[in-house]
C-alpha cells in the first residue's frame, strides 16, 4: 500500500533512466504521488513526458529537456538545467532553483515555469501559451516568435527580445539590450497589472508590478505587405 | 555535432591528476563525437631554447630511435622517447621551424601534431573511449588540458581532421560547430602562405587564427576579427600555453557550459561531463554569453 505522503526516491547513479521515466510514465494509479530523484549527473530527459499529477523533486543538475511535455506534474530542480527544460510544456509547474540553459519552455502551450536564477538565448521561443517567470536574466532571442501566454524578467534581456511576436505579453524589470522586429513597448494596463501581480505572487518574486515595463507586438507582420515587398 | 571539454588547474593536485580528470569528461561526450577523438596537454614545459615536438606516424612500429637521431645529429636532442600509441614526443635543442622543416624532408610520412614548450597534441580515429585507453590518458599530468570528441559533418574522418589543430606554437583550437566559408577563407589564407592538410572546415579557423597571430593580433584582436571573418556557427576552445579561452559565435548556435571552484575551471559542451569532476555540484556554473571572450591564464612562471 501507498499512501499519498509517500515519497519514491529514485537513484540515477543507479536506476537507468529510461527505467525511471517509463514508471513516470505508467501514472499515478496505485503508485506514489511524490518522487525525489538524486544524481542526475547531468543527464538528458529527466522525467520527461509526464502525465499524472506528480510531486517531482530532482536534486542536482541536469542536461537538456527536463520535464519537457510536461503535464500535470510539478516539477522542482534544485539545481541548473540545460537546453530545452520544459519545452512543449501542457500545464502543471516547472520550478528551477538555478539557471536554464537556452531554449527555457520553449513552444509551451501552459503551465508555469519559473527560473530563480538566469535563463540563456531563447527563452519561450514560440511560446503557445505558457507562462514564464525569470528572476534573473534572460539572453537573446527570447520569446522570438511567441504566439500567446506571458514572460516576466525580474532582471535585464538580451538582444531581439520578441522578435517577429505574434501575442505574448512580455514584462520586463530590468534593460532591453534591443526589440526584435515588430515588438515594442506597450502601456501596462490594468489587465496587464493584474496578470503581472498574479505571476509575481506565483513565483513568490520580490518585485513590484510598477517597476516593469510590457512589450508586446506592434502587429505590423501579421500579413503580407505588398508595399514592402522589397524588404522581404 | 561534436564534444568539447577543457580543464585548467588551479593547484598541484589537479595539476598531478589532470589526466584521471579530464578523460571521464571526455568518455561523456562519446555520444556528440563517436568518430574521433583527441587532446591537448600542457605539461612539463622544456627549457628555453627547445622545442617540445609531438610527431605521429601512421605505422605504430615505425622506428622513432632513428628521426630522433637524426634530429640529434642535425640540431641536438634530449634523450629519451615518450611514445603514446602511434605518437611520440621528441624535444629538439632548436627552434621550431627547421625542425619541423627538416622533418617534412627526410619524413614526410611523419606528421607535425604540435609544437612548442608545453603543448602535446594526440589524437585519433574511432570512439574515445579506445583512444582514452590506447593513449593512457588518465596517466598524463598538466596545467591545463582540451579535448575533442568529432562527429564529423564536412570532411573525412581521419587522424589529420581530428581535434584539436596546432594553430602555431604551444597553440591549439577545437571546435564544435560548422563554418560556411572555410573554401574562400582557404583560398585567401593559402596566398597568405598557410598550408593545410585537409578538406576541414576547423583546420581553416586553426589556420585563420595562426594568420591573425602572425599579423600581430592579440588573443581579444584575434577573435573581434574573427567574428568579422568567418561565418557559420562555432563555439571554440582555444588552447595557449598559459591558459585557455572560450568563445562561441555571435547568436550562440552552439552549446557550452563553464564552471569554477577554487581547485579548477571547467568547460564543456553539456554539463554531464562537469557533473564528473569533484566539487562540480557547488561549482560556480554557467553559460557563457556570444561573442564574449572567456579566458584563464597561469601567472607566467618562466
Amino acid at each position: 500500500m501507498t499512501t499519498a505522503t509517500d515519497v519514491k526516491v529514485v537513484d540515477l547513479a543507479t536506476t537507468p533512466l529510461r527505467e525511471l521515466n517509463q514508471r513516470l510514465h505508467d501514472g499515478a494509479a496505485g503508485g506514489p504521488l511524490r518522487w525525489r530523484i538524486i544524481n542526475p549527473g547531468g543527464a538528458h530527459a529527466v522525467a520527461v513526458g509526464v502525465d499524472a499529477p506528480f510531486e517531482i523533486e530532482i536534486e542536482g543538475h541536469t542536461g537538456y529537456y527536463t520535464a519537457g511535455m510536461n503535464k500535470h506534474a510539478h516539477v522542482r530542480v534544485n539545481g541548473n538545467v540545460g537546453v530545452g527544460c520544459g519545452e512543449n510544456i501542457m500545464s502543471g509547474t516547472i520550478h528551477i532553483t538555478g539557471n536554464a540553459s537556452q531554449a527555457c519552455a520553449a513552444t509551451g502551450r501552459g503551465g508555469l515555469v519559473i527560473v530563480e536564477g538566469d535563463a540563456a538565448a531563447r527563452c519561450g521561443i514560440s511560446m503557445k501559451g505558457v507562462e514564464i517567470v525569470v528572476k534573473g536574466s534572460i539572453g537573446h532571442m527570447s520569446a522570438f516568435m511567441a504566439q500567446s501566454g506571458a514572460l516576466v524578467v525580474c532582471g535585464d534581456a538580451g538582444d531581439s527580445l520578441g522578435d517577429s511576436i505574434y501575442e505574448t505579453h512580455i514584462y520586463v524589470r530590468g534593460s532591453v539590450e534591443g526589440l526584435g522586429a515588430d515588438c515594442i513597448e506597450k502601456e501596462l494596463k490594468e489587465f496587464h497589472r493584474e496578470e503581472l501581480g498574479r505571476l509575481l505572487t506565483a513565483a513568490g518574486a520580490d518585485a513590484k508590478v510598477d517597476e516593469f515595463k510590457r512589450y508586446g507586438s506592434a502587429r505590423r507582420l501579421y500579413n503580407f505587405n505588398i508595399d514592402h515587398a522589397g524588404e522581404y | 555535432m561534436c564534444g568539447i571539454v577543457g580543464l585548467f588547474a588551479k593547484n598541484p593536485e589537479v595539476e598531478a591528476n589532470l589526466g584521471a580528470l579530464l578523460a571521464p569528461m571526455l568518455y561523456e561526450m562519446s555520444d556528440r563525437g563517436p568518430d574521433s577523438a583527441g587532446v591537448a596537454f600542457y605539461r612539463e614545459p622544456v627549457a628555453a631554447g627547445h622545442t617540445k615536438l609531438t610527431l605521429q606516424h601512421d605505422d605504430l612500429n615505425f622506428n622513432w630511435s632513428t628521426l630522433r637521431k637524426g634530429i640529434k645529429e642535425e640540431f641536438g636532442a634530449s634523450t629519451g622517447i615518450e611514445r603514446r600509441a602511434n605518437h611520440a614526443v621528441i624535444v629538439a635543442h632548436a627552434d621550431a621551424a627547421p625542425v619541423e622543416a627538416w622533418i617534412e624532408e627526410h619524413y614526410p610520412a611523419v606528421k607535425v601534431m604540435s609544437a612548442g614548450e608545453a603543448i602535446e597534441i594526440y589524437k585519433e580515429v574511432g570512439r574515445p573511449e579506445a583512444f582514452i585507453e590506447t593513449f593512457d590518458i588518465t596517466s598524463l599530468n598538466g596545467t591545463h588540458a582540451l579535448g575533442h570528441t568529432r562527429m564529423a559533418t564536412e570532411s573525412k574522418v581521419t587522424t589529420a581532421g581530428s581535434h584539436p589543430f596546432s594553430t602555431g606554437l604551444d597553440l591549439c583550437l577545437v571546435h564544435n560547430g560548422s563554418l560556411s566559408n572555410h573554401n574562400g577563407l582557404r583560398r585567401m589564407l593559402r596566398r597568405e602562405g598557410i598550408r593545410f592538410q585537409t578538406l576541414n572546415d576547423t583546420e581553416v579557423a586553426a589556420g585563420y587564427m595562426m594568420w591573425r597571430q602572425r599579423e600581430g593580433d592579440t588573443l581579444t584582436e584575434m577573435m573581434d576579427n574573427a567574428f568579422e571573418d568567418l561565418d557559420g556557427f562555432y563555439t571554440f576552445l582555444i588552447g595557449t600555453r598559459d591558459g585557455f579561452a572560450v568563445v562561441r559565435d555571435p547568436i550562440a548556435c552552439k552549446p557550452a557550459v563553464l564552471a569554477e571552484t577554487d581547485e579548477w575551471v571547467a568547460m564543456s559542451s553539456e554539463y554531464r561531463s562537469i557533473a564528473t569532476l569533484p566539487g562540480a555540484e557547488n561549482a560556480k556554473t554557467w553559460e557563457p554569453a556570444p561573442a564574449t571572450v572567456y579566458s584563464w591564464e597561469k601567472e607566467a612562471v618562466r
